[in-house]
């Protein structure tokens, strides 16, 4: 029997890992690949919530969750793409059209 | 895989997480959970990160001279306190000590499945509308402009 404590260790270190990636890559599509990391070490917290507890709204939340990642790297990529044709870049330096 | 300067190992070895996440979900009795793991993200997320890296065909991220290598030191410096934060929190509270009895009931496809259509069916048809907004908003992001062919 493995302790939960290991599992939500394991969360947050994947979270972490995600964190540093968005930080430290310039790279818009390698940002996006840490974001959806983050959001898995998320989902292994709750799900071992949800089994420990004996509890299924964790399982369901992490449906939704996942139901929004899918969505949400959809519309990323579209935009990265977009980007792309307008700049030739996914450089995320060069990228400031916003910045004011 | 945020170590890695060719994105495309990167969503290799993402691929490869997100299996051992699932065989995690399977330890933690949350069969539904793994299966939909493997299908959405292994299957179809990760093949449109693939499917995009190939289409724009951007080599290796280019290595920032000077400025760039001392913007790394405060980031993984603000990671590493996150970490030791999550850590610390896991640490102060108590963890239930062994997993639910029930748990191995909560995780079939048929315990989620009556929770999510009796009990969550508005956000279960919310999320349904999400994903249509999402498609919409794909196609008119992702085609060209009209008359430009």
């Amino acid at each position: 029997m493995i302790p939960l404590s290991y599992y939500l260790s394991l969360s947050a270190v994947l979270f972490t890992i995600g964190v540093a990636g968005v930080l430290t890559r310039r790279n818009a599509i390698i940002v996006f690949m840490s974001i959806e990391l983050m959001l898995n070490s998320v989902n292994l917290a709750l799900v071992g919530f949800s089994s420990f507890l004996g509890d299924v709204r964790g399982q369901i939340l992490v449906f939704f969750v996942m139901a929004v990642a899918a969505s949400e790297a959809a519309v990323g990529l579209a935009i990265i793409i977009a980007l792309f044709r307008n700049k030739q870049t996914v450089n995320i330096d060069e990228i400031n059209i916003m910045k004011w | 895989m945020v170590t890695r300067r060719n994105p495309v190992m990167g969503v290799l070895f993402l691929i490869v997480n997100f299996f051992c996440l699932s065989v995690l979900y399977l330890t933690l009795h949350a069969q539904f959970i793994a299966v939909i793991q493997i299908l959405v993200y292994a299957g179809a997320i990760m093949v449109l990160f693939l499917f995009v890296i190939m289409l724009l065909d951007l080599g290796e991220e280019t290595r920032f001279a000077g400025k760039g290598r001392f913007r790394k030191i405060p980031a993984v410096a603000l990671a590493a306190t996150v970490l030791v934060e999550i850590l610390l929190t896991v640490g102060v509270l108590g963890t239930p000590a062994g997993q639910s009895e029930r748990s191995v009931e909560i995780g079939t496809v048929e315990f989620v499945g009556h929770a999510l259509y009796t009990g969550y069916l508005l956000p279960f048809e919310i999320t349904s509308l999400l994903l249509l907004a999402a498609m919409v908003g794909i196609i008119v992001l992702a085609k060209k402009k009209l008359g430009s062919s």
